[in-house]
């Protein structure tokens, strides 16, 4: 998704022209053209992601529109006070890009994974966390997020290839219809399902803006109908997917549900590889998922 | 000095009325705000006081130049008040952001100085902080900042009190030589007496020579005029005692009228 955040950024560019780049010192091979798209408003703040997140709140306060961009901890975990204090407590449009959300990062190890950053920023106070599902979708969640005049975080990955049609981005999106389970999962992830036989028979959605509210009916009745709720998230389930969406839909509830949470547990083995290995051991693809899935439908 | 004056009788008040700590924080800052608020800086520059716990001087100043009320200043530290013991969010003019979480300020005046630099405005921002929050990674990170993008309307002045959370400075966490860093940083550094009217009018001329970001030290003396508690850690975190509030009024008087047998 880096790529078509880089374009979107420079398209964006000519129509916002309040909008400032600010890099934690990243961006070989990826920002070179934004870099120059933007000029004196395309600032390297070095590797000081404190005090990078703090000069975006102060330059949101004085009108622009500051991207912040680095590897996902390091612009979200890293400077999390400047982000409460500064930006979230201020209501600021102070803009938050983290690359390689989940485990995007792979075999660079464990400080350049992410799986708290959704549910660390989404309980900060006018905070909306953005998660696109596809690579098509980052151009219309940006978009979203210039016309959103809140603090924003946008996590980025590797965009989902499916088979399914999959309609423009918003907070819900059905992804297909199916009566033996019910799906629900955040990011590119999703389509470690998608892509399985077994999906046929299963309803999909994608959730891709948080906090979440307003539950579709459409799918709490898919709920009540199969009766089996599946959530998966490159994201560790406390604070994640798993408990937001069962706090929404508790009271609207008939009869027993069952429910198979399907989160990133960390690094089970301790050991690290890329980031289909790191999906692999916490059941979010490969036979584990299969398994999983197979043996709870 | 009239203002600084009246600025301590307001805030030494408050401290009274609501039995509070942090009388030395402010008593130690009082006169770098009054000089800057009243004798520098232009009615739309930026001063952002990092050192959030002196939070009733700022009100104060605020109150000397009307923004705030009398009736608003009755409020400080009661039950909804917007005047709470560290600045507030969003609810008052002349305080852009809550400060209270040491560190913060500088960047936010990195931030608001690089703003008036893209937008080519003339606009200043001083930042006011303590010594002990020097402490803090992100101060040294704005430090960098300021001075790489050469943000010369960034004016930074250091409450320097020697005495921080639990100790002296340099008992806890040694900044000296200060001015030797702020200077390998790329700062103009400028020594001053901060309750000495004199001294801070003869760094603001130095200042305003400067091709490069200018930091003044200002060295302050924490619960100045508390006799009782003068430069001890006590005058960070004791209330007044019933009596206090005339004796360190008394002194005040004293050390303004000796200031003012000088000039």
């Amino acid at each position: 998704m880096r790529v078509e955040f880089a374009d979107s950024m420079i398209k964006f560019a000519d129509t916002h022209p309040q909008m400032v780049f600010i890099t934690g010192d990243l961006g070989y091979m990826a920002l070179e053209k934004v870099q120059h798209k933007f000029g004196g408003k395309f600032i390297n703040a070095g590797v000081a992601e404190q005090n990078m997140v703090t000069v975006g709140a102060a330059l949101a306060h004085e009108g622009f529109i500051p991207w912040l961009y680095s590897i996902s901890p390091f612009v979200t975990l890293r400077p999390y006070e400047q982000i409460r204090n500064d930006a979230c407590l201020h209501d600021l449009p102070v803009k938050l890009v983290g690359n390689g959300g989940g485990y995007g990062y792979g075999i660079m190890g464990a400080t350049h994974h992410n799986i708290e950053d959704i549910g660390a920023l989404r309980l900060l106070p006018n905070m909306r966390v953005y998660v696109p599902f596809t690579a098509s979708d980052v151009e219309q969640s940006i978009e979203q997020m210039l016309a959103d005049p809140h603090p924003n975080y946008l996590r980025l990955n590797q965009g989902a290839k499916i088979k399914y049609e999959v309609a423009p981005f918003s907070q819900w999106r059905k992804i297909k219809s199916g009566t033996k389970g019910t799906v629900v999962g955040t990011g590119p992830v999703v389509e470690n399902i998608c892509n399985l036989d077994i999906a046929a028979d299963l309803e999909i959605w994608v959730v891709s803006i948080f906090p979440i509210n307003n539950v579709p009916l459409e799918l709490i009745e898919s709920i009540n109908a199969t009766q089996k709720l599946v959530t998966i998230e490159e994201h560790s389930g406390e604070c994640g997917l798993r408990e937001t969406l069962s706090y929404h839909i508790m009271n609207h509830l008939h009869g027993p549900i069952k429910m198979l949470a399907l989160s990133a547990g960390g690094y089970p083995s301790g050991k690290y590889g890329d980031q289909k290995f790191h999906q692999a051991e916490n059941n979010l693809g490969g036979e584990g998922l299969h398994q999983q899935l197979q043996s709870f439908l | 000095m009239n203002k600084a004056f009246s600025i301590k009788k307001r805030f030494l008040g408050m401290y009274k009325a609501a039995n509070a700590g942090h009388v030395g924080c402010s008593l130690s800052v009082a006169e770098i705000i009054t000089f800057v608020r009243f004798n520098w800086m232009n009615d739309n520059d930026e001063i952002i006081l990092s050192k959030g716990h002196a939070a009733a001087s700022i009100y104060s100043m605020l109150a000397e130049e009307g923004i705030l009320s009398e009736d608003d200043i009755k409020t400080f530290y009661k039950n909804n008040t917007y005047l709470a013991a560290h600045p507030p969010v969003n609810k008052i003019k002349r305080v852009p952001f809550a400060t209270g979480s040491l560190g913060h300020g500088l960047s936010i005046a990195a931030g608001l100085g690089l703003a008036q630099k893209l937008k080519k405005s003339d606009k200043k921002v001083f930042c006011i902080t303590s010594d002990g929050e020097i402490n803090e990674g992100s101060t040294w990170e704005a430090a960098l900042f300021i001075a790489h993008h050469n943000l010369k309307n960034v004016v930074w002045l250091v409450d320097r009190n020697r005495l921080q959370g639990f100790g002296p400075t340099e008992d806890v966490m040694k900044l000296e030589p200060l001015d030797k860093k702020l200077e390998a940083f790329g700062f103009n550094v400028i020594i001053a007496e901060g309750h000495n009217f004199t001294s801070l009018e003869e760094a603001k001329n130095k200042a305003l020579k400067s091709d490069i970001p200018t930091a003044i030290i200002c060295n302050t003396t924490k619960g100045r005029s508390w006799k009782l508690y003068e430069g001890k850690l006590d005058s960070h975190y004791l209330p007044m005692k019933d009596d206090h509030y005339d004796v360190i009024l008394a002194e005040v008087e004293i050390d303004y009228n000796t200031q003012i047998s000088k000039l």
